[in-house]
């Protein structure tokens, strides 16, 4: 049974289609890609999935239940974890109190969240930063914060909403790295990501939005042969 | 260690204080301390560390003030069973008023809580069995004894109350700050969005809060009635009550253990000392004063005096 099923969503924002219609499934510890050009419905997508928003129509199941309706805090605990693409660390508190807000999911026990924060933290590579207030943290290592912090609530699905956008070109091959390590721990992904080249490259399954609609959801190797794909993102150059 | 230490001796010193001060004066000061420091320690839980800026605390104060005076003065009761009473309806109201005002955000959350505030005001003023417009004296009972909570040989029992509200204020904020919830309240203050994504139930997170916050808040209420004697709207719920808690709070530092602390330990000598040195010369003299304090420290030291001295400290060691 698929995990993630979305199933004919539609959210409206006044007279403008965010999605429509969108329909795809994410299956235990699958990592699928989500590309298409900007205001195309990726990160809707998103808070339609995690509660952020609710669709005018369709459902979203996670494990066969509906769970459409829910607050995002109850769809975090039941296993989907996101980030922001407009990230939202906690500024005024240090980068390991951060992480723990995601531990605390698992144990109300303080020393416990810390040591499981501090594990979180040294998965994502910033064990060094755990002090430091994440206010003043790089662009990079608010990336990896946001990530340690999504990892410590336990997830089963995580959401990344553009893993490399906005780093620097010398952290990119880090930051996929990690999504990569992430995925061989059996934990199911879904990637919205603009960088092509590392779509096609870790992704096992590419689904592609245009003006909130799915014109295609297939391997990558099929995806860059997919006319409307082309015509619509990938442009000229792919064409082989 | 050294910070242990220093808090003990602290301690004694308060402790002791009554034994060396016997003037009524000076145990005066120390009690207005106590009470504005429990009170912005209350407003502190809800606004410095869950980040939901009230500004109708005198609300929780009057609940506290009005239900055990009205229980003594109409129903015969102990002031404690009052300020029992009084806590739990002041919890009770504040999760009432909450669902609505908690929708708000930022400054529309803070414009929301002066309106409720006002409400509150205007209804008691309007409602004479509670005492309307002219309020209600605390029925004088003699000789002093615990039981109805009334010292009037000596201010030294009131001292200790007042000082026990402050270390229970203390405590439960110490409490909050090691547990899970106290982070909660802070991630929700710095983004609530990011919070629920976390697991996190906001609403339930800021109604908690609230609920600890409002019912400290009431015990100083019941305090005030029964060491005044006398309370009417504009002593127990107004809006410059409301802001005084606040302001005490900021200028100390919102957000640590200690800020409303040392908030109240300047501000209440500065207004009782004023007053007695400027009195006649003008009511809103000390008012003048606390203003030019509080732009000096917000436009300085926007972290409050706390934020300040641990500047200062990093300064001598670095």
């Amino acid at each position: 049974m698929s995990l993630l099923a979305v199933a004919g969503v539609t959210k409206r924002f006044g007279g403008v289609v965010a999605n429509r219609d969108v329909t795809f499934e994410i299956r235990p510890g699958e990592l699928v890609g989500v590309i298409g050009p900007n205001g195309a419905g990726k990160s809707t997508l998103f808070d339609l999935i995690t509660g952020f928003e609710r669709p005018d129509a369709g459902t979203v199941r996670l494990d066969g239940r509906d769970v459409t309706r829910l607050r995002p805090d109850e769809i975090s605990r039941l296993g989907v974890a996101r980030t922001f693409q407009k990230l939202r660390p906690f500024p005024g508190m240090t980068t390991l109190e951060n992480v723990m807000i995601g531990a605390f999911q698992k144990t109300s026990d303080v020393g416990a969240a810390r040591e499981a924060a501090r594990a979180a933290l040294a998965a994502v590579g910033l064990a060094d930063r755990a002090d430091a207030h994440a206010g003043g943290l790089s662009t990079g290592q608010r990336k990896r914060l946001e990530l340690a912090r999504a990892l410590a609530t336990g997830p089963r699905l995580l959401l990344l909403d553009e893993v490399t956008g906005g780093v620097d070109q010398a952290t990119v091959p880090g930051l996929v790295r990690l999504v990569r390590d992430l995925h061989a721990t059996g934990l199911a992904l879904v990637v919205i990501e603009h960088n092509m080249r590392v779509i096609m490259d870790i992704a096992q399954r590419v689904v592609a939005l245009q003006l909130g609609e799915v014109i295609a959801d297939a391997p990558p190797a099929e995806i860059v042969r997919d006319p409307r794909v082309i015509d619509v993102y990938l442009g000229e150059a792919w064409r082989a | 260690m050294v910070k242990r230490t220093a808090l003990l001796a602290l301690l004694a010193a308060v402790l002791v204080f009554p034994a060396v001060f016997t003037l009524p004066f000076p145990r005066h000061v120390m009690i207005m301390i106590f009470l504005y420091g429990s009170l912005a320690v209350a407003w502190n839980i809800l606004a410095g560390y869950c980040g939901q800026i009230s500004l109708g605390h005198a609300v929780f104060f009057g609940i506290g003030a009005y239900t055990s005076t009205l229980l003594v003065a109409r129903a015969g009761l102990t002031p404690w069973a009052g300020m029992a009473a009084g806590a739990a309806l002041a919890v009770v109201f504040s999760q009432a008023v909450a669902f609505p005002v908690f929708r708000l955000r930022g400054h529309y959350f803070a414009i929301a809580t002066i309106a409720v505030g006002e409400i509150v005001q205007t209804l008691v003023i309007n409602w004479d069995w509670a005492g309307g417009a002219r309020g209600v004296f605390v029925p004088i009972k003699r000789p002093d004894s615990l039981w109805n909570f009334q010292f009037h040989e000596s201010k030294a029992l009131y001292y200790y109350v007042a000082l026990g509200l402050l270390l229970l204020g203390l405590a439960v904020t110490r409490w909050l700050e090691r547990s899970r919830h106290g982070y909660y309240f802070r991630a929700v203050r710095e983004d609530q969005q990011a919070a629920a994504s976390l697991g996190v139930n906001v609403a339930r997170e800021k109604h908690r809060a609230i609920a600890v916050s409002a019912g400290l808040t009431a015990l100083g209420g019941t305090f005030y009635a029964q060491y005044i004697f006398f309370i009417d709207p504009e002593s127990v719920l107004s809006l410059s009550l409301s802001i005084l808690i606040c302001l005490v709070a900021v200028l100390g530092g919102v957000g640590t253990l200690w800020g409303p602390v040392v908030g109240a330990a300047v501000l209440v000598p500065l207004s009782e000392y004023t007053r007695v040195w400027l009195g006649g010369t003008g009511r809103a003299l000390d008012v003048v004063i606390y203003g030019a304090l509080i732009m000096v420290i917000a436009v300085l030291q926007p972290a409050g005096l706390v934020g300040l001295a641990a500047r200062l400290g990093r300064g001598r060691r670095g």
